[in-house]
């Protein structure tokens, strides 16, 4: 017992504050932002190896961006990556990124359907499904619950069951074998729910974009909620982007 | 090496030397497979020989021409079943006699179109007393998909049997038809997303090899001090997983704690937790700098500290140790059976570890010595990952004390290599769950033709199938993550 007690004393409070403001160290890279510096246009979009960078204007999607960072090193003076992780939005335009635009990342407010905000401003029950994900943004929506950052405070949990969930959230390409599973794990979750791409396989398929293993039909059918960038998505990232949809 | 020196022998003699190599216990199949070209299907196998650090390449040819069939050899040595079975699978040659010749991931350019995940042929037993649980694909938490089907005898399992294939995306076809480096490299480091460094690692060896570039030094001993850190940091997540199943909430707290220490200098160094975009062809974004060494040795002295203190408590705990001892025992002979490989061998004392039997350079200037166990059971697994940890911990401050890192000389990466036409590589990597093995193959005009990756998940998935016999089925989370194989690695 008094092991246990000096091993709790001596990790001390472990759990991050305000993880709406948190200061991640350099060389993170979050929120790009493309100045207005003349380069060659097209050898900066010949550069991204997954085609997220597109000309007139200049803008990089940061939802088929890997976060690789090559654009920065190749053209430092025009794209460079801010430590701002609040990278999602409901609105899949809005994580492109123009020429000359430093604001934070945009939310339609008004698209948020009225009953998402109803049923689940205080709490929302997720269920997961890794539709040929890599199992990084598997591991770090396991890490969103621990206890550095803790997201049961605000009554966001992963749960077994779709029957008891409010929500789908999706990592991977949606490989073709896992098409099937993956509707009928939508189909089982009660209605009011919401439905997550979470990582840049699941928003734009990545990497893997062109495979034919992969199968996206199911997205022409389903409304997506929220759109979470990364390569995996970041924890901060991930709770912003959810308590920035409920509440 | 050149392609073409690889002899052709035909089949008869290809499986005399073959069994007769693999026979001996200081050797292995690192991986066999084969691959459409010149009007047949050329199979290769390649044979890691422990006692003699080198690779033993096979190599036979079948015609379109000619039926496709073939003795199997897992007849006679167990573990090639995986790999007949793959071979099987992708161009249908019927291999005569195989014990257990079925789907691995039916893949989307599979040879029969017609074999379908949902009829899977699963074992099965005709029995009053019997029944069947059928798991998956979708888990009860956040991990990935794979179908799990038990034979049980009340509470008992008599059997189980893993059916993959769920994340299957391509990857081998998709490093053919990226044409650039980079996207390659950034496919390499998605193969498994757990195991980034292990992949990346490995791509880059097989990519360099391929090309006749040496990277500097430096860059080698920084690669091989990320893979100690992916190690870290994925056992100490292991543990903390593993306390959890035990009921254990101190542990599993304490345990996570740690291991975001670990990745968060990860994403100090790179930008990235999981080290996504650190390992590139010919060079890094990323040297390591004076900074990084301090900071990275005040992380690992606090994480010694908290992981000491914790471990000390965690493992002497009778409960804990109540809940792991002699469940899901692997004998050394069943290890040697089905051929595994990494932690999962070196549990029942099969020494089988790349960094010192096909050492890299950093290996050899910085060595490693082997950490087995014999009980081969979960604790076993457990006690592993803690001695492993301890292990990278003094491996990497004996990099940080004893190796000169010279600032201001970073290798840039360098994505235009140039390919030695007609070639073949092979690039090993002791990644923390076990031997990785890519080939990468390229054509006349120093094209890559043909690539082709191994997770150490291939070999084991068949351990955690056997660990699982007359173990109660509650006991299949701890057995599972006492392994914690990859999905995505063994379905491409």
């Amino acid at each position: 017992m008094i092991k246990e007690a000096k091993i709790i004393y001596h990790n001390g409070k472990q759990y991050i504050p305000d993880l709406r403001n948190v200061n991640l160290r350099p060389p993170f890279r979050g929120k790009p932002e493309i100045s207005h510096a003349k380069v060659d246009e097209q050898a900066v979009v010949d550069i991204c190896p997954l085609g997220a960078i597109s000309k007139n204007p200049l803008s990089l999607d940061m939802g088929k961006c890997a976060f690789c960072g090559e654009c920065a090193f190749a053209f430092p003076e025009k794209i460079s990556f801010t430590r701002d992780y609040k990278t999602s939005s409901n609105i899949r335009e809005n994580l492109i990124i123009k020429e000359g635009e430093t604001r934070p990342v945009g939310w339609d407010k008004i698209a948020i359907r009225p009953e998402v905000r109803k049923a689940f401003s205080k709490s929302i029950k997720l269920r997961q499904v890794s539709a040929g994900g890599d199992n990084s943004c598997e591991t770090e929506l396991n890490a969103s619950g621990n206890a550095n950052f803790d997201m049961g405070r605000y009554g966001i949990e992963f749960v077994a069951s779709p029957r008891h969930a409010d929500g789908v959230v999706v990592t991977g390409p949606i490989s073709v074998n896992m098409a099937r599973a993956l509707r009928a794990t939508y189909d089982a979750t009660p209605d009011p729910k919401i439905f997550v791409l979470c990582g840049v396989d699941a928003i734009s398929g990545g990497v893997f974009a062109d495979s034919k293993a992969i199968d996206r039909s199911i997205l022409k059918d389903l409304k997506v909620d929220l759109y979470i960038p990364g390569n995996p998505s970041h924890p901060l990232t991930i709770i912003n982007a959810l308590l920035d949809l409920t509440r | 090496m050149d392609f073409d020196k690889i002899e052709i022998l035909d089949y008869s003699d290809f499986s005399t030397l073959a069994l007769q190599f693999l026979n001996e216990d200081a050797r292995h199949c690192a991986s066999y497979y084969a691959f459409g070209q010149r009007g047949g299907l050329q199979f290769i196998m390649a044979i890691a020989d422990d006692e003699n650090h080198d690779i033993i390449i096979l190599s036979h040819f079948l015609q379109s021409s000619e039926k496709h069939e073939l003795p199997a050899l897992s007849e006679k040595m167990l573990s090639l079943h995986i790999f007949e079975r793959e071979i099987h699978e992708n161009f249908g040659i019927q291999f005569i006699n195989h014990p257990w010749l079925k789907p691995v991931r039916y893949p989307h350019n599979r040879a029969d179109k017609n074999s379908q995940m949902d009829d899977y042929p699963f074992y099965s037993i005709q029995s009053e007393e019997l029944h069947e649980v059928g798991v998956g694909p979708v888990h009860a938490g956040i991990i990935e998909p794979g179908h799990f089907r038990f034979i049980c005898n009340g509470e008992n399992v008599l059997h189980l049997e893993i059916q993959l294939g769920w994340q299957h995306r391509g990857v081998e076809q998709l490093f053919i038809d990226k044409k650039h480096n980079l996207q390659r490299n950034l496919l390499a480091e998605n193969i498994a997303g757990d195991t980034v460094f292990g992949h990346a690692v490995t791509f880059v060896h097989a990519m360099e090899a391929l090309s006749g570039k040496v990277v500097a030094e430096q860059t080698q001993i920084e690669r091989a001090m990320a893979l100690e850190l992916e190690r870290i940091a994925i056992h100490t997540g292991d543990i903390s997983a593993l306390c959890i199943d035990a009921a254990y909430h101190l542990g599993a707290n304490v345990f996570g704690i740690l291991r975001t220490a670990i990745i968060n200098f990860t994403q100090f160094w790179c930008g990235n937790r999981f080290g996504k975009s650190l390992i590139r062809v010919g060079g890094t974004h990323f040297p390591f700098t004076e900074e990084l060494k301090q900071e990275l040795l005040v992380v690992l002295a606090k994480y010694e500290r908290q992981f000491e203190e914790m471990a000390g408590l965690t493992f002497r705990l009778p409960s804990v140790q109540n809940r792991f001892d002699n469940v899901g025992t692997i004998s050394q002979k069943q290890a040697r059976l089905i051929g595994t490989v990494g932690l999962s061998a070196r549990m029942s004392a099969v020494k089988r570890d790349i960094r010192i039997t096909h050492p890299n350079q950093a290996n050899q200037q910085f060595p490693f010595e082997f950490i087995i166990d014999e009980r081969g059971d979960v604790f076993s697994r457990f006690l592993l990952k803690k001695k492993e940890i301890r292990q990278s911990i003094a491996w990497i401050r004996n990099v940080l004390d004893n190796y000169n890192f010279k600032p201001n000389k970073p290798e840039k990466p360098d994505y235009n290599l140039p390919l030695k036409p007609n070639h073949f590589a092979i690039a090993l990597t002791e990644a923390w769950r076990g031997e990785i093995c890519h080939c990468a193959i390229s054509n006349e005009k120093g094209e890559l033709k043909h690539y082709k990756v191994k997770d150490p998940s291939m070999h084991n998935w068949k351990a955690l199938e056997l660990s699982l016999r007359n173990v109660e089925i509650s006991d299949f989370p701890i057995n599972n993550k006492s392994y914690n194989l990859s999905y995505c690695g063994h379905d491409l």
